[in-house]
C-alpha cells in the first residue's frame, strides 16, 4: 500500500474529482481486482467507497463503507432516482477532506454490490445538487467472471446492464476457466459491449491509469479515449463478421445482419450509424433527449463523436440510460474519419427505426446528406456462437 | 430546479452550459446566448406541434409549456420538456412512432 500524503493543501484537489465505478456480478472478482490496484502508487491518493466488506480485506487508508438507501422521489423523473446514503457518504467524504480531516483525494472509486443497477449510482453524482458541482463522472469498470460469467449474462439481467454499461470490461478467473469458456466470454462481451476496451484479469500489464484516468476528461488523452471507443467496436465487428463468414452466415443486406431464429439471446444490439455531412447540435440534443426519455430503459449506452455545424473540431457524447455526461469538445478529430459516427448498445431496438427517427428529427430537410450507414448493425445479437 | 421533482438545481440539459474545461458550451456571449436559446424553443416547437403543444420562454430563465386547450406547466430547463410534454399531453411522445415519422416524412417531401 502506497504512502498516502496527509493534510495535502486543498488547492490541490481537482475542481471536479472523478468518480469511478467498479461493478460486476456477485463474486465476479470486483474486491480482489481493487486490492490489487489499490497497491499502485498511482492510485495512492484515492478514496474508496464499498457497500459491502467482503472476504477480500482492502486494507487503504481512504477505505469507507455505504448502506444501501434508494431515493426515487414521489412523481421523480427516472433521472432523478439517487443514493441516499451514498450522496452522503459522498457529502461527507467532501467535508472531511475539505476541513483537512482526510487525505485530499483527488479520485474517488466506488465498488458496488454485485446485483446493483449502475445507473442510480451514475445519476447521484450528476442529479445530487452538491456533489454535482465538486465530482464529475469516471470510468466504469465491469468485472465478469469466466467461469460464471457467460451463465450469470444467460439468467441475470443486472449483469448484463453491468456489462453494457462498462467502459471497461476486465474478465477476471481466467486461471480457473477453461481456454475455450474464457474465449466465448470474451466474444460474447465484444459483442455485447464492442466499446469498451476487454483486458483479462491475469494480464499483469492492468495498469491503473488506463482502467480510471484516461477518460474523456483526460485533456491529454480525450481524443485517445474517443478513438478506442470505436477501435474497440470496429475490431468486435470484424470478429462478428468473421464468424458469420465461418459460419457460412453471409447473406448481408447493405449490412444489415440475418439473425438465427434458433440462437437464444440478450436481445441486446449494438448499432452504428455514421453520416456524412455535420449535424444540427440543436436539433439532435433534443432528438436524443426525447429518444432517451422514451427508451432509455432499452439504450443501455450511446457512444458518438459528432461533426457539428459550425464547429472545425468534433464533440464526443456519451450517455448511459437516461443519463447523458456533459458533451466534451475535442481538439481535433482522432483520426482522418471525419464523419459523425454513434454507436446505440440496445436492447429490444430495432436499428432501422433509430435510423428513420435520426433522419427525420436530426437531419429533416437539406440539414444533411441522409446517407445514413448503418454499419452492419454492428454486433447483432448477443448470444453464444 | 427539476420541475417533476422538486429537486433544486440538480437537474440541468446535458446540452446547458457548464463551467468545466473541456465540455462543450455554445454561446459565448449573452447574445449568443439568447440566439441559441431562441433557436431551441423554435426547433423544440416543431416536435411540440406534432402533439398540439407550444413552447414558450419566459423571461429567459424558464419555458412555458402548453398545451392548445390552455394547460400551462413552467419547466426550468430542457431536462423537464419531454418528461412535462407526455404528461400534459396525456400521451408518450416516442420518436419512434411510425405514424409521426411517416407525418415527418411526408413534410419533409
Amino acid at each position: 500500500m502506497g504512502e498516502v500524503p496527509r493534510a495535502r493543501d486543498v488547492a490541490e484537489t481537482p475542481a471536479f474529482t472523478p468518480v469511478n465505478l467498479i461493478t460486476g456480478f456477485l463474486g465476479s472478482g470486483k474486491t480482489t481486482l481493487l486490492k490489487r490496484l489499490l497497491q499502485s502508487p498511482s492510485l495512492a491518493d484515492t478514496a474508496v467507497l464499498i457497500n459491502e466488506f467482503g472476504e477480500v480485506g482492502l486494507d487503504h487508508e481512504l477505505l469507507e463503507r455505504i448502506d444501501e438507501n434508494m431515493v426515487l422521489l414521489q412523481s421523480g423523473c427516472l433521472c432523478c432516482t439517487i443514493r441516499g446514503e451514498l450522496a452522503q457518504s459522498i457529502r461527507d467524504l467532501h467535508e472531511r477532506r475539505a476541513r483537512g480531516d482526510v487525505p485530499a483525494f483527488r479520485r474517488l472509486i466506488i465498488e458496488s454490490t454485485g446485483l446493483a443497477d449502475p445507473l442510480p449510482i451514475l445519476t447521484t453524482i450528476t442529479a445530487d445538487p452538491v456533489l454535482r458541482h465538486h465530482f464529475r463522472l469516471g470510468l466504469v469498470v465491469t468485472t465478469v467472471d469466466a467461469v460464471n460469467g457467460r451463465s450469470q449474462l444467460d439468467v441475470q439481467p443486472e449483469s448484463v446492464k453491468q456489462a453494457a454499461v462498462a467502459d471497461r470490461l476486465i474478465v477476471t478467473k481466467t486461471d480457473l476457466a477453461t481456454a475455450t469458456a474464457t474465449g466465448l466470454l470474451v466474444a460474447r462481451l465484444q459483442r455485447l459491449n464492442p466499446l469498451a476496451p476487454l483486458t483479462l484479469s491475469s494480464d499483469d500489464m492492468i495498469e491503473p491509469g488506463s482502467l480510471f484516468g484516461h477518460d474523456l476528461f483526460d485533456v491529454d488523452r480525450k481524443s485517445d479515449e474517443v478513438q478506442r471507443w470505436f477501435e474497440s467496436e470496429r475490431k468486435a465487428l470484424a470478429a462478428s463478421t468473421q464468424r458469420h463468414l465461418n459460419a457460412g452466415d453471409h447473406h448481408h443486406d447493405h449490412g444489415h445482419h440475418k439473425h438465427d431464429p434458433n440462437r437464444h439471446g440478450d436481445d441486446i444490439e449494438a448499432m452504428a450509424l455514421t453520416f456524412d455531412q455535420p449535424i444540427d447540435w440543436i436539433a439532435f440534443g433534443l432528438w436524443l433527449s426525447m429518444l432517451l426519455n422514451r427508451h432509455g430503459e432499452q439504450i443501455l449506452r450511446v457512444k458518438g463523436i459528432l461533426a457539428i455545424e459550425g464547429e472545425p473540431a468534433p464533440v464526443a457524447v456519451h450517455a448511459v440510460q437516461h443519463l447523458v455526461h456533459a458533451p466534451v469538445h475535442l481538439k481535433t478529430w482522432p483520426n482522418a474519419d471525419r464523419r459523425t459516427r454513434i454507436v446505440f448498445i440496445c436492447k429490444g431496438l430495432n436499428a432501422d427505426d433509430i435510423r428513420r427517427s435520426f433522419a427525420a428529427f436530426v437531419l429533416k430537410s437539406g440539414g444533411g446528406t441522409k446517407s445514413i450507414a448503418v454499419i452492419a448493425e454492428t454486433a447483432g445479437h448477443v448470444s453464444d456462437p | 430546479m427539476c420541475a417533476l421533482c422538486g429537486v433544486i438545481g440538480g437537474n440541468d440539459h446535458w446540452t446547458d452550459p457548464v463551467a468545466r474545461d473541456g465540455v462543450y458550451v455554445r454561446g459565448g456571449s449573452p447574445s449568443d446566448r439568447r440566439r441559441e436559446r431562441t433557436r431551441r424553443i423554435s426547433e423544440a416547437n416543431q416536435i411540440l406541434r406534432l402533439f398540439a403543444l407550444t413552447l414558450d420562454d419566459w423571461q429567459g430563465s424558464a419555458y412555458v409549456l402548453r398545451t392548445l386547450t390552455g394547460k400551462t406547466e413552467i419547466i426550468d430547463n430542457l431536462a423537464a420538456l419531454w418528461p412535462m410534454a407526455e404528461r400534459i399531453a396525456g400521451r408518450p411522445i416516442d420518436p419512434l412512432d411510425s405514424s409521426i415519422l411517416e407525418r415527418l416524412e411526408q413534410a419533409d417531401g
